[in-house]
């Protein structure tokens, strides 16, 4: 059994543990607002431009531009994965990691090679140890990132499917649904579905534009922008999901650290009364002893 | 006269929505205005300066590219940036033209990425300097 300076120290150790994970999940707390904040003033920016292009793909050839033609043969495509930089959050890499790598032996059954792209130091150390080929990776770029920084990303994906170094980009990103709920998703980025145009009738959509170039020229100058919008938003999402997940975990670890502490308190009680009633015995023994 | 509703909107945030009686913005095929009952209307945004008035206020915005859309008495300009003029920080303007003007003369011709970059970046200094010397 342990000695009763040994619980105590223990009782420190968690103690000071708790502090570390409280710490963290209010760091945590305030990143999220941030976040969260950033994904909110994206939303209005991303709604229009999926109306206005829905719009025109209603009203041009499908196939005027390369990004929106499937190619014939899929031989190798790339994936822009998603993880955190920084650990503490729970399952939220793994489930992550685990979604690609369902998805890759998939694709690989198929007899497609996959090139990763990693964004994010955890998914980038975990696919590195193991071999997978990786095209590229971006460290330590959350909370600085800007549609500068997504242009650049999206150009090398482009300029790589248009070079037929890969014939389909896929990304998987955690989706932020609530506090409490963040879902791995997979979404395909080229070559692009053309954008359903929503009900005619209730959007409107049929009064004619007048447009300026033509529509096809307006429709090419937005593609690339469409990858864009959708990478950003894949940013933002990640981002957020993060910060709620390591919330939620440090929460969890907090009450546990509590939990811990509660019950290592008992322990030292009790050991504590077993030494006093022990010493007390020997006294009480000794005096009779000298009685006698 | 009528108004329209303007909307000026970045990935980061909404810079503008507010009525106003005419909008002036650079589309790709040059400059066009904005009054009320424009027909539905499509074009491309290139960097340059976008003005609005209200009554007898003019405000003047730089914008970099994007596209805008005018329906219904509404219009939206979707941009990857913009900012007011009067907020255009000059000398950072002037250094940033230098910059790429530096990187241009070393591999002038070149179809690269990079040239093409440089090429982007000196287009939007030299928007923002010509923009703001107009003001001041």
């Amino acid at each position: 059994m342990a000695t009763l300076n040994d619980i105590k120290i223990k009782i420190g150790a968690v103690k000071k543990t708790r502090q570390i994970t409280k710490a963290m999940n209010m760091v945590a707390a305030a990143k999220l607002r941030g976040a969260q904040m950033r994904m909110e003033s994206f939303e209005p920016y991303a709604t229009k431009f999926a109306e206005v292009l829905g719009n025109l793909a209603s009203r041009i050839e499908p196939d005027i531009h390369p990004l929106l033609v499937k190619k014939e043969k899929i031989s190798r495509v790339e994936l822009l994965h998603f993880t955190s930089d920084k650990g503490l959050c729970g399952s939220f890499n793994s489930n992550l990691i685990n979604r690609a790598e369902k998805w890759m032996n998939q694709e690989k059954d198929n007899g497609v090679d996959i090139g990763l792209t990693a964004v994010g130091k955890r998914g980038r150390d975990y696919f590195k140890k193991r071999g997978y080929d990786l095209i590229g990776s971006h460290i330590n770029v959350y909370g600085s990132v800007d549609i500068s920084f997504v242009n650049q990303i999206s150009r090398g994906i482009i300029d790589r499917y248009l070079a037929d170094e890969v014939d389909g980009v896929y990304m998987i990103y955690s989706r932020f649904i609530s506090m409490g709920r963040q879902v791995p998703t997979l979404v395909k980025l080229l070559p692009i579905e053309p954008p359903v145009a929503e009900d005619e009738e209730a959007s409107g959509a049929d009064a004619e534009y007048l447009c300026e170039p033509d529509p096809e020229g307006l429709m090419i100058e937005l593609l690339p922008k469409h990858i864009n919008v959708q990478i950003y938003n894949a940013f933002l999402q990640n981002e957020t999901s993060e910060h709620a997940a390591r919330m939620a975990a440090m929460d969890n670890a907090s009450r546990n650290c509590d939990d811990l502490v509660e019950s290592l308190t008992l322990a030292y009680n009790k050991a504590r009364q077993a030494a006093v009633t022990a010493e007390l015995m020997d006294i009480v023994g000794g005096a009779a002893a000298l009685k006698g | 006269m009528g108004k329209l509703h303007l909307e000026v909107v970045t990935p980061e945030k909404v810079m503008v929505s507010q009525e106003v009686d005419i909008v002036v913005a650079p589309g790709t095929m040059g400059e066009f205005g904005v009054l009320e009952g424009h027909v539905p209307f499509l074009s491309g945004i290139e960097p340059g300066e976008l003005r609005f008035a209200s009554g007898n206020q003019t405000e003047r915005f730089l914008v970099t590219t994007g596209f805008s859309e005018v329906f219904d008495n509404k219009v939206s300009v979707l941009v990857d940036a913009a900012e007011k003029t009067t907020e255009i920080d000059l000398e950072r303007a002037r250094k940033a033209m230098e910059r790429a003007r530096e990187r241009l003369a070393k591999d002038r011709g070149g179809e690269d990425i990079d040239f093409l970059r440089a090429e982007a970046a000196l287009k939007r200094a030299m928007v923002r300097i010509r923009i703001s010397e107009k003001i001041n």
